[in-house]
């Protein structure tokens, strides 16, 4: 018997909806994502709707979203950060959703796709540089040469930051896709193997199966962990990115 | 661009055990710019982000900052009232024991006041009884003056008489008057001193 495997099949991109989906080429991809902004303003819509002054447990849970967000903003921006607030939520929000809705199974997890997260960190270093030359004009440019540096030493580090600012997108981006699809091949390789060895190696294959069955079970706390972590660790970046584009160091 | 990134270690796993792939290759879905839908996902991702980013700013943030600055305002508000009430309670028990140190001064006032009046009272009715007690003694000691000096008075008319009689047997009449008179006045006279 041939079992066929095909551990990058999760990631594989169809048009949703239908021939009207077909016709406007909408993916499952956005279709997920859809759900997740619908899940995400649920939380929000749902959770704020009693406005108790003692918050019941969705509410709590709306109000810390908000809490930690906006605490995030404050701290890494200053007070300028709450222009840039609803954006970090939005961006935060969205990535955790996105990251813990992917974790459901046969769920398409939309930050596994570089395209995604290219086009978000793309956007977000885009804003921070927008940003950055709105309040400082050319002086902005200045943020490529550190205070007190010699001047012999100007072209060398110049070229460095400059490089180093470039290579922010790439960096933001291939971290949240890599460890996203990471963790999801990961679990689906566990997964075959049980298949494998059940259909390969009789009872004592389903005897078997149950080790990589319970790597899989541990590996979905550890994604859990991954997926906020990840979130968080792409909405802070974005944060300091734009202190850098507010303050220039 | 299809075989950029091949995941060569997993199909060579994966064969290991007997299993042929499902490709001899998997390529990732995700670098597969070949696919039309690897870039409009992301055409249609943005649309979307927007939607969400304008629904999230326009509705639902405001909404959380309302409740927030709500509660805020709220708590203050009662900790303002929590506050004045206090004060009040405060003032109130100044009050009250101002009230009764007043109540103690004015209760012993009175107190004082009801001792001097019955004190002076009571020296008055002993100083009246005391008045009252000599004048009697006065009285008692004249009568008895009076009583002593008629006394003395009938003595002499009394021992003049005996005299005269105790004279008259020895003699055998009336002795003169005058003589006895004197007799009398001269005995008493002696006795007096």
């Amino acid at each position: 018997m041939a079992t066929t495997i095909d551990v990058m099949g999760q990631f594989k991109l169809a048009t949703a909806l239908g021939p009207v989906g077909a016709s406007v080429n909408f993916t499952n991809s956005n279709l997920t994502m859809v759900v997740v902004c619908v899940l995400i303003l649920a939380l929000m819509h749902l959770g704020m709707a009693p406005r108790a002054v003692i918050p019941g447990r969705l509410q709590a849970a709306a109000e810390m979203l908000y809490g930690f967000v906006h605490g995030m903003c404050i701290d890494q921006i200053g007070e300028e950060g709450k222009a840039f607030f609803p954006f970090i939520f939005t961006l935060f929000s969205f990535i955790l959703f996105g990251n813990l809705f992917g974790l459901i199974p046969y769920q398409f997890t939309i930050t596994s796709h570089l395209a995604i997260t290219g086009a978000l960190a793309l956007f977000v270093v885009g804003l921070a540089t927008v940003v950055g030359l709105r309040i400082h004009g050319m002086h902005f440019f200045s943020y490529f040469l550190p205070k007190g540096l010699p001047i012999i030493l100007a072209p060398l580090i110049v070229e460095v930051e400059v490089i180093s600012y470039l290579s922010r997108p790439v960096s933001l981006s291939f971290r949240l896709f890599a460890n996203m699809m990471a963790g999801h091949v990961v679990f689906e390789v566990f997964a075959s193997f049980m298949v494998v060895m059940a259909a390969s190696l009789g009872i004592l294959g389903y005897v078997m199966a149950v080790a990589p069955f319970a790597l899989d079970v541990a590996m979905t706390g550890f994604e859990l962990l991954v997926a906020a972590l990840q979130a968080y660790v792409f909405a802070v970046l974005a944060c300091m990115y734009l202190h850098d584009a507010v303050h220039l160091h | 661009m299809r075989r950029l990134l091949p995941a060569a270690t997993l199909p060579l796993a994966v064969s290991a055990l007997g299993v042929t792939p499902a490709r001899a290759a998997v390529g990732l879905p995700q670098i597969d710019f070949a696919n039309p839908l690897t870039t409009s996902q992301v055409v249609w991702g943005a649309l979307i982000f927007a939607v969400l980013y304008v629904l999230l700013s326009r509705g639902a943030l405001p909404k959380v900052a309302s409740v927030l600055e709500e509660r805020t305002r709220t708590i203050g508000a009662d900790l303002d009232a929590a506050k004045a009430a206090k004060q009040q309670a405060d003032t109130h028990a100044t009050e009250v024991i101002r009230a009764t140190r007043e109540a103690q001064a004015t209760a012993a006032a009175e107190v004082a006041q009801a001792t001097a009046a019955a004190k002076a009272a009571a020296e008055a009715e002993a100083a009246r009884a005391t008045a009252a007690l000599d004048a009697q003694l006065a009285a008692a000691e004249a009568r008895i003056h009076a009583a002593r000096a008629a006394a003395m008075g009938a003595l002499r008319e009394v021992a003049t008489d005996v005299t005269s009689a105790l004279a008259g047997r020895l003699i055998g009449h009336a002795p003169e008057a005058a003589a006895v008179n004197a007799a009398v006045g001269a005995a008493l006279a002696s006795r007096k001193a």
